[in-house]
Parts: structure tokens; C-alpha cells; sequence
């Protein structure tokens, strides 16, 4: 069945003809996930790119845009099946939405055989950082080690003597400490890596208690976080040692869940709610208005990967059905995102500015991350030497 | 290393060896009392939870809250025995296990279209903190709690099982049925009762464990492993048994994840060697269990003479 509806819809793009004048609409396939435990980040990139659409009088690039919106409920089959449909039966012009890069990863190669251009919102995997670089992969988050990276930064020009260190013990895990310790220079306490999964850590506590360094850095996300950082603070030991965390891992949609608890922690990230520049402004009191609630940084990626799109079909001047043309504008992008100058590296994935957060309290008494200083100026990874890519 | 690692090392232990023990105690009483095998028990200890999250949001108070869902939970334990599991006593086991474990499913379902896959559940404001136990030992406040709680439980059972005559039943229930029967003894009512308080059981451990975990749908099951390796060692039916199997059960899993890290961490690299505690200690459980079959096919302290 679905041959013959691939076949069908062949015929229908064949008929249409190769003729080649400037589109009357953008067509954007976007899959995230958007139900289940994990769905409070895919519905806060979703939201916040239909904001940037409907700001803009519901157009990208001075086009029409019409985006389309799927489920991947958590399962890559779910996600790459809807990737196949946005690709190859509804032609879209651009595809993206995608939170987790397993789901990611198993989608977009449906994309790049059919030169769909994917705009990543958030995963962004090494691997395809480096080696594999793809023309049609590109991001407007960040690279995967760079919180991990700034986060190392930040503890060298700290001076910690000591550092200890939790991750689960799986690929991700180890990745991101390898990031942290990257620009990490004193000495590592312990590195320990636990259970994926893992909801109970008073045995790990007592362990970093009993090793007095002067930080803690996690890489735990979703649910290990939350526990993590509940009994951290239960078990007393915020008063001697400074938790350190990943933007993500204290951000808007961790202090729902977590609140008080989260006083006082230091994250990296590229953006925060008090960004000072124009456009972040704009975008953090437009979502405040439209949704009742403060953006996350996941919020962030998903405005600023309309703004990319829109810079680059404009670009394009509005030549969405010439992949070329809107691979090369996409590139040459300039336009200002909700964290200042927007640029990429020749692997497509972004350079920019790292800052140093706490959380702490707004003027309104609500809990949010507030922006100390910046750690990395025009960053980029590690990994862009190893792509064949110019 | 410090006495007050090794101190504070030794509480988690006690503290996740009591909240085994609290599931570990209902089972043993059914598996003993009625030869069931009750796959659902975890599912009991989650409905606990999710009834205690509710119930903590509508009072208000976390204390009245997790009261409130003992006995509500219990009630629903009640139920399920009299409306399902009551059919499957004269079944055999494989039968026991596959409708309990249908049952697993259908719980877990129908907890995820009346609350959604999770719930809030936030330990008392004035618990959040540690306390220092003597000078140099600190330690959360709520853990204690759970501790103290799980402490008092064990003493309430071992009166209501050595010292009433509802226990003096369960005793000659556990150790032989049928003359139990014989003797006049009202089992259908008892096997009710029993299998309520195995869900309130359920229902402490649940909503004590919920702040400190996570409230979600599948929480009971890989906690249910645990409990019955803990019957298996303590011996069917015995309540002695439960209490110093779940304590050996706790404390081994602490210590493994604790100190075979650092054991190995002399000579390992750090993701071998933290990777190997805790897999070392799970197996140390199974370890124990299996050379425990061994030697003692009948467990620890075993229920039947």
C-alpha cells in the first residue's frame, strides 16, 4: 500500500513538472515528541516555532508557510515513518522538530537520501559533527559537548581543586564527561557512572559527601535529574558543595517539578530569559503572553529555528523547491536569534557565545536562571576538523 | 574511609531494607498463607503511591494524605481478592502467574487513563532538610522518617502475628491449611484480611518511597523482583524471615554499590569499576539466594514446621 502511495505521489511530483519559479508557500514537516513523560521539551520547540510563524503574519521569508505537525511519541519507528510521509508524500521543504537525537538519527537519513533539508532545534550528536557532516544537516542549537565544555570552562577559571563527577553509564554519559573534562584542568574526585535510570542516589551522595570536593557536575537528564537534585539537597550537601549542571538540567521545565530545591545551582547555556538583545526581548515576552508560562531554553531553539528557516527562504528569495540555493542561503544566513548574531561553522553546526546562569529569584519572586557572565565567546566543537565539508 | 561513611552507608541500606521488607511482608503472607503467587503485589504498592499523591493534594497535608491511602488502598486490595483473585486459589501456579500478571498490565493501563503516567508527590517542606545525628554525621530527615516508620511497621506486625489471635490464624494458616480448616478456622475472611494488609503494607511503602522516587506508572514491578528474592531467602510465610531478608537484601545492595566501586576503582579504570558494584551486587543477591536454596530449600526461617 504504501509503494503504491509512494508511486502515486511520484506520478503527481512528476506531472507537476521540474518548471522552476519562485514557490507560492513553505512547507515544513515538524516531529517532535509530543506526548508521554518526555514531551514538555517538544511542546515548548513546537509552541515557540508556531510564535515565530504567527509573529511574522504567518509567513517565513515573505512565503506562506504551512507547517505540519507530528507525534513521534517517543519511539524512532513512529518518528521515522512520519519523517517518510512529511519527505516523501508531502514534499515539505524543510524538516524539523526532533528532541532526542536516537529518534533523530533514525529519521533523517530519510531526509538526506531525498535532499530534504533537516533543521535540527536541538540534537546535535558529535558524529555527525565530524566525520559524517551531511550538506543537508544543520543546526540551530548547539553541539553536543558544548554545555559539558563551558561547564569545564567554568570550573578552571573558578580554580576548583577538585571535581566530582556523575553520569549514567552509557555512550551519552561518557561523552559529555569527556566534554566536561576537555577544559576541565584540575583534579577529577571520582568519576562515577550509575545506573541509566537510576531514581535512587543516597549511596552516590554519601560517597560525594565522604569525598569533600569543592563541585559537582551531573550530566543526568529527564527524570535521574530531578531525583538527583531533590536528594542532593535533602541530603545537605548544597551547603558545602557547588552543584553544577548542564543548561538544560535546570532550566524552566526542571524547576516546575523541582523548585526551591534548585537555588543557588550553576548551569552553562547559550541563552537565558535575561539575555539583553532585541530580538530575545521580544521572543521571551510574545511566549510569556501567547502560553502564560516563561520559555525554556528548548523554547529558544525552536524560535530560533524559525528565524533560520525564514533567513534562509529569504535568502533564497523565496527559491524553496532549489535545495541548492536554500542550502547556500541557510549557510549564509545572517539574522539576529534570541541569543545575538547568528553563525554557523562550515560543519552547519552553530558558533557562538556560552554564559554562566544561576537560578535564582526575578523581581516578581519566581524561580528562573539568570545570566553571570559568559564563558566561551564564538565556540565551536571539537569535532569540525573532521569534516570533509568546506 | 571514614566511620561516618560506613555509618551513613549502613542507614541507606536500613532504610531501603525496610521499605522491602514493608512489600516483602504482604507477599510472603499470601504466598504462604494461600499458595498464591501474587504477580500484582507491585501494582498495589504503585496504586498506593498514585492514591497517596491525590489524596496529599486534596488535604493539603502529606501526614493525613499517606493515613488516608492506607486504608483506601487496602479497600482495593480487598476488592481485587474478593472479585478476582479468589477464583485462582485452586488453580495452579502457572495459571496464578498469568492472570496476575494480566492484571499487572490492566493496572498499570488504567493508572495511566485516571492520573496520566506520573504524579507529584512532594516530601513535608519541614523533612526536605538533613539532620546531624551526632557530630559529623548528617543525614536527610525524611530518610529517617522513612526508617522510623519502617521500624514501627515491623514491630506493629510482630505483635499483630505473635501476640492476637488474628495472628495466631495466619500462623496456622501459614503453616498448615488444611488442618487450619479443619479446625474450624474462617479462611475465606482471613485470606480477605490478609491480602488487605499486604496492600496497606503496599501502601506505606509506596507513598514513603513516592518523594523520594518518582510516582509513575511500572514503579511496582522491579521493586517485586526484590520482594520475592526476599521471601525466597526469609522463607514462605514467615514474617521473620521478610524483616532479615529484606535487611540482608538492602544492606548487600548498599554495600555494593557503594564500596565495590571503590574496591575495584584501585585497580580498574572508573566506568568498569563503577559499572561493576552495582552489577556485582545485584548478582550477590541472586548469589545469596541461590546458595541459600541450596543449603536451605525451605529459607531462613521457614513458616511451615
Amino acid at each position: 500500500m504504501r509503494t503504491l502511495l509512494v508511486a502515486a505521489a511520484l506520478s503527481l511530483g512528476a506531472a507537476a513538472g521540474p518548471g522552476v519559479q519562485a514557490a507560492d508557500k513553505v512547507k515544513i514537516g515538524f516531529v517532535s515528541t509530543l506526548s508521554g513523560p518526555s514531551a514538555a521539551l517538544g511542546i515548548d520547540i513546537r509552541d515557540a516555532f508556531q510564535l515565530a510563524v504567527k509573529m511574522n503574519g504567518g509567513k517565513l521569508g515573505g512565503l506562506p508557510a504551512e507547517v505540519l505537525v507530528g507525534d513521534d511519541q517517543f519511539k524512532p519507528e513512529v518518528g521515522r515513518q512520519l519523517a517518510e510521509k512529511y519527505v516523501k508524500l508531502d514534499k515539505v521543504d524543510f524538516l524539523t522538530g526532533f528532541v532526542f537525537s536516537n529518534i533523530m538519527l533514525a529519521s533523517v537519513p530519510v531526509a538526506f537520501e531525498n535532499k530534504t533539508i533537516y533543521v535540527s532545534p536541538n540534537a546535535a550528536p558529535s558524529p555527525l559533527a565530524g566525520k559524517q557532516c551531511n550538506p543537508y544537516f544543520f543546526v540551530a542549537s548547539w553541539p553536543n559537548d558544548a554545555y559539558h565544555e563551558a561547564a569545564g570552562q567554568h570550573a578552571t577559571n573558578k580554580g576548583y581543586k577538585s571535581v566530582y563527577l556523575i553520569a549514567p553509564n552509557y555512550q551519552a554519559g561518557k561523552d559529555s564527561l569527556a566534554g566536561f573534562k576537555r577544559f576541565y584542568k584540575g583534579s577529577i574526585a571520582n568519576e562515577v557512572y550509575t545506573q541509566l535510570g537510576q531514581l535512587d542516589y543516597s549511596a552516590e551522595l554519601a560517597q560525594a559527601r565522604a569525598a569533600k570536593p569543592d563541585a559537582l557536575y551531573i550530566f543526568l537528564p529527564g527524570g535521574m535529574g530531578i531525583n538527583f537534585i531533590k536528594q542532593f539537597v535533602a541530603a545537605g550537601l548544597s551547603k558545602d558543595i557547588q552543584l553544577i549542571t548542564p543548561g538544560f538540567s535546570s532550566d524552566q521545565d526542571i524547576i516546575r517539578p523541582v523548585g526551591d530545591a534548585l537555588l543557588g545551582t550553576i548551569d552553562t547555556a547559550h541563552w537565558a530569559l535575561d539575555l539583553d538583545n532585541a530580538t530575545n526581548r521580544k521572543f521571551v515576552a510574545a511566549f510569556e503572553k501567547e502560553y502564560q508560562r516563561l520559555p525554556s531554553l528548548f523554547a529558544a531553539q525552536g524560535y530560533d529555528t524559525a528565524l533560520l528557516i525564514d533567513a534562509a527562504v529569504r535568502g533564497a528569495k523565496g527559491k524553496v523547491e532549489n535545495v541548492e540555493t536554500v542550502r547556500k542561503a541557510l549557510r549564509d544566513a545572517k539574522f539576529e536569534s534570541s541569543h545575538g548574531p547568528f553563525k554557523l561553522n562550515r560543519n552547519q553546526y552553530p558558533i557562538q557565545n556560552y554564559y554562566l546562569r544561576v537560578v535564582a529569584r526575578d523581581s516578581q519572586g519566581r524561580l528562573v536562571n539568570k545570566t553571570l557572565g559568559t564563558i566561551f565567546k564564538d565556540h565551536g566543537d571539537a569535532y569540525v576538523q573532521d569534516c570533509p565539508m568546506k | 574511609m571514614s566511620w561516618v561513611l560506613i555509618a551513613e552507608q549502613s542507614l541507606n541500606g536500613l532504610q531501603f531494607g525496610l521499605m522491602l521488607f514493608l512489600l516483602a511482608a504482604g507477599l510472603t503472607l499470601v504466598f504462604g498463607i494461600m499458595d498464591m503467587i501474587n504477580l500484582a503485589h507491585g501494582s498495589l504498592y504503585m496504586l498506593g503511591a498514585f492514591i497517596a499523591a491525590s489524596l496529599v493534594q486534596v488535604t493539603g497535608s502529606f501526614a493525613a494524605g499517606v493515613l488516608l491511602a492506607v486504608p483506601a488502598t487496602a479497600l482495593l486490595g480487598m476488592i481485587l481478592e474478593v472479585s478476582i483473585l479468589r477464583t485462582l486459589y485452586a488453580r495452579d501456579h502457572l495459571s496464578q502467574v498469568l492472570a496476575t500478571f494480566a492484571l499487572i498490565l490492566i493496572l498499570n493501563e488504567a493508572v495511566r487513563l485516571v492520573w496520566g503516567s506520573d504524579a507529584a508527590l512532594a516530601m513535608p517542606q519541614a523533612l526536605s532538610g538533613p539532620v546531624e545525628l551526632v557530630p559529623g554525621l548528617m543525614y536527610p530527615a525524611y530518610r529517617l522518617l522513612i526508617i522510623a516508620v519502617g521500624l514501627a511497621v515491623a514491630v506493629f506486625l510482630f505483635l499483630l502475628i505473635n501476640k492476637t489471635r488474628i495472628g495466631m490464624l495466619v500462623r496456622a494458616g501459614a503453616s498448615n491449611r488444611e488442618m487450619a480448616l479443619a479446625m474450624g478456622v474462617n479462611i475465606q475472611a482471613l485470606f480477605t484480611l490478609v491480602f488487605g494488609v499486604g496492600a496497606a503494607l503496599c501502601a506505606v511503602a509506596g507513598a514513603l518511597l513516592g518523594p523520594l522516587l518518582a510516582v509513575q506508572v511500572g514503579m511496582g514491578e522491579n521493586i517485586l523482583i526484590l520482594a520475592f528474592v526476599v521471601i525466597v531467602i526469609g522463607g514462605i510465610g514467615s514474617m521473620r524471615g521478610a524483616l532479615l531478608g529484606a535487611l540482608l537484601v538492602g544492606i548487600v545492595d548498599t554495600i555494593g554499590r557503594a564500596f565495590l566501586p571503590i574496591a575495584f576503582g584501585a585497580f580498574l579504570p572508573p566506568q568498569f569499576a563503577s559499572a561493576a558494584g552495582p552489577a556485582i551486587a545485584s548478582v550477590a543477591i541472586y548469589l545469596l539466594m541461590a546458595l541459600i536454596l541450596f543449603f536451605r530449600p525451605q529459607g531462613l526461617f521457614p513458616a511451615r514446621g
